[in-house]
């Protein structure tokens, strides 16, 4: 139980049962990215709003699990009012501490850091990155602009 | 037949706390089908219609003697029955081989209960012909009855490709009357029978169907093997899907022949030692008897189904099933979650779509939760997962 009680921390439970930033705005300024796992119907939006090289806002919505839904949840408040290149940093470092790769431990991934349990359940490891990939994907440049 | 001694042909099972109910995504391998495998590759181990030496010689007689066993399973001739990479790989075969066919405007009959492999093959062939893609209307249940496929077929209709036991729901559909009315119409009928081969009686002449298909690794056997079952005829008109080695008779610098079914569709080295090994597990499955595999499943399935029924927090989308398998979902409680608390405590049941999109969306739910049984499931077994279940639910659920 203790293994799983590191995967479904409070945080996470928290989020995914009141998810912040929840809804996607019928607005151009903000660039969107949509995936779907085939394998299991995880389906994630995130929507970015950059401005001057700042994320000023990120806006998320979706269906699955906790975990995918919970860290899209987090993501949308922990990278709101960084540079893109710093949230992208950060986004590289969270999946490397998911993976159970070597990351940069002096970056603050405040609730984000509830994830690192995911690690001891590799079927899992798609549920907690893919709300990542997306926002990736909505600040990279030229990518993917919907 | 005592099945409990059954147990220990199968030593994945004597892996701690492994709970194994996804038999419907493949099943176990007895040790008699792995020793026949590794007994072929230590002591044959020759390639099959080709050299005049001995162990060559050895290795056709044995792989075709496997292929009447295989045959006479379903009560089909060795010759109608061609081996492939799989089910799905022998519904591509199908789909290709009927291509010339289908012209504009024909109708294909397939229904929302399909797994993707009796489903994307028709849609791409309907894409490509200018064909119409026609859904059997299914009952409130879920289900494919006579008269609602009745309902669909026309003058139009030229294939009819329908799941015999819905890997989803486990019903089993009325396929002897179907084909009935089909083959009045002209239609050919291609039966999707992975899930069924391997719970109940399967027999092509009662069916009447120009094709039927199924995989070994459900069954009890390796995986990387399927069987296309087509009627004589059928396989006779039908031109062949792959050319190379083997399937040829006579080729000249302008010219060619080829072999007559089976051959005719399997070029190149075929999986002899799966072969050898899926017709072992035939054997396996006609030594216990099908009738038992099919009453033994029934019961783990009933016996699991009332517990389930009588849980709060439970949805169930098969209650009324004749088959070995239960869908399920815990009300509020995503699949995957579920079954990670589940796969913690050594329960291996499958969460997902189950390879079936379009009856995720019937059913109204991204996933779902499915427990299949077997012959080496136990009631006790049973109960473990149902007590699972509940502490999964409470895990998530309570405040
Ligand atoms: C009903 C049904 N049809 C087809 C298939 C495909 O079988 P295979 O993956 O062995 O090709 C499956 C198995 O997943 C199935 O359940």
């Amino acid at each position: 139980m203790r293994k799983l009680d590191n995967l479904y921390r409070q945080i996470i439970m928290d989020h995914y049962k009141n998810p912040r930033n929840k809804g996607i705005p019928d607005d151009d300024r903000y660039r969107k990215e949509h995936i779907r796992n085939p394998s299991c119907g995880d389906d994630v939006t995130i929507a970015t709003l950059v401005e001057e090289g700042t994320v000023k806002d990120i806006r998320q919505d979706g269906t699955g699990c906790s975990i995918c839904c919970a860290s899209a949840s987090v993501l949308s408040e922990l990278l709101e009012g960084k540079t893109v290149a710093d949230a992208l940093r950060v986004s590289e470092n969270y999946v490397d501490m998911i993976m159970g790769k070597p990351f940069d431990e002096a970056i603050a991934f405040e609730d984000a850091l509830a994830f690192e349990g995911v690690k001891d359940f590799p079927a899992r490891l798609k549920c907690a990155t893919i709300a990542w990939k997306a926002f990736d994907a909505t600040v990279k440049d030229g990518e993917n602009d919907e | 037949m005592d099945l409990s001694r059954l147990r220990d042909d199968f030593p994945l099972l004597k892996r701690k706390h492994i709970r194994y109910f996804d038999t419907a995504a493949t099943s176990l391998t007895p040790r008699p089908v792995v020793a026949r495998m590794k007994d072929y590759y230590e002591n044959l181990s020759a390639n099959v219609h080709r050299g005049v030496y001995t162990l060559s010689h050895e290795a056709t007689e044995q792989y075709e003697a496997a292929r009447a066993t295989i045959a006479r399973f379903i009560n089909a001739f060795p010759e109608e029955c061609v081996f492939t990479r799989g089910a799905s790989g022998a519904l591509n075969m199908v789909a290709l081989g009927l291509a010339e066919k289908i012209a504009e405007g024909d109708e294909i009959v397939v229904s929302e209960l399909e797994h993707h492999s009796n489903f994307l093959p028709w849609l791409h062939l309907a894409k490509k012909r200018r064909a119409k893609l026609v859904f059997v209307p299914l009952t409130d249940e879920g289900r494919i009855t006579t008269e609602n496929f009745a309902s669909v077929l026309t003058e139009r209709t030229k294939i009819v490709a329908l799941t015999h036991v819905s890997n989803v729901l486990g019903y089993t559909t009325p396929v002897e009357e179907i084909t009935r009315l089909a083959r009045e119409k002209e239609a050919y009928v291609v039966i999707d029978a992975a899930q069924s081969v391997p719970h109940i009686p399967v027999d092509v002449k009662r069916i009447g169907c120009d094709f039927l298909v199924f995989s070994s690794h459900k069954a009890l056997g390796p995986t990387g093997l399927g069987v296309l079952y087509g009627k004589k005829e059928r396989l006779e008109e039908m031109d062949p899907i792959e050319y190379g080695g083997d399937m040829v008779d006579l080729a000249e610098k302008d010219h060619a022949t080829w072999q007559d079914p089976p051959i005719k569709f399997e070029t190149g080295t075929p999986p002899i030692a799966e072969v050898l090994g899926f017709a072992e597990a035939v054997r396996y499955m006609e030594r216990i008897g099908r009738a038992e595999i099919k009453r033994h499943g029934e019961n783990l399935r009933a016996h699991t189904m009332e517990k389930l029924r009588a849980m709060e927090g439970v949805t169930i989308h098969n209650e009324s099933t004749e088959g070995s398998l239960i869908s399920f979902n815990i009300d509020g409680v995503h699949p995957h979650d579920a079954v990670t608390i589940l796969d913690s405590e050594g329960f291996a049941l499958r969460a997902g779509h189950h390879c079936a999109q379009p009856l995720m969306a019937w059913l109204s739910v991204p996933a779902t939760l499915r427990a299949s049984f077997y012959i080496y499931n136990t009631i006790s077994e049973c109960d473990g997962l149902v007590e699972a279940v509940g502490r999964a639910r409470d895990y998530f659920l309570s405040p």
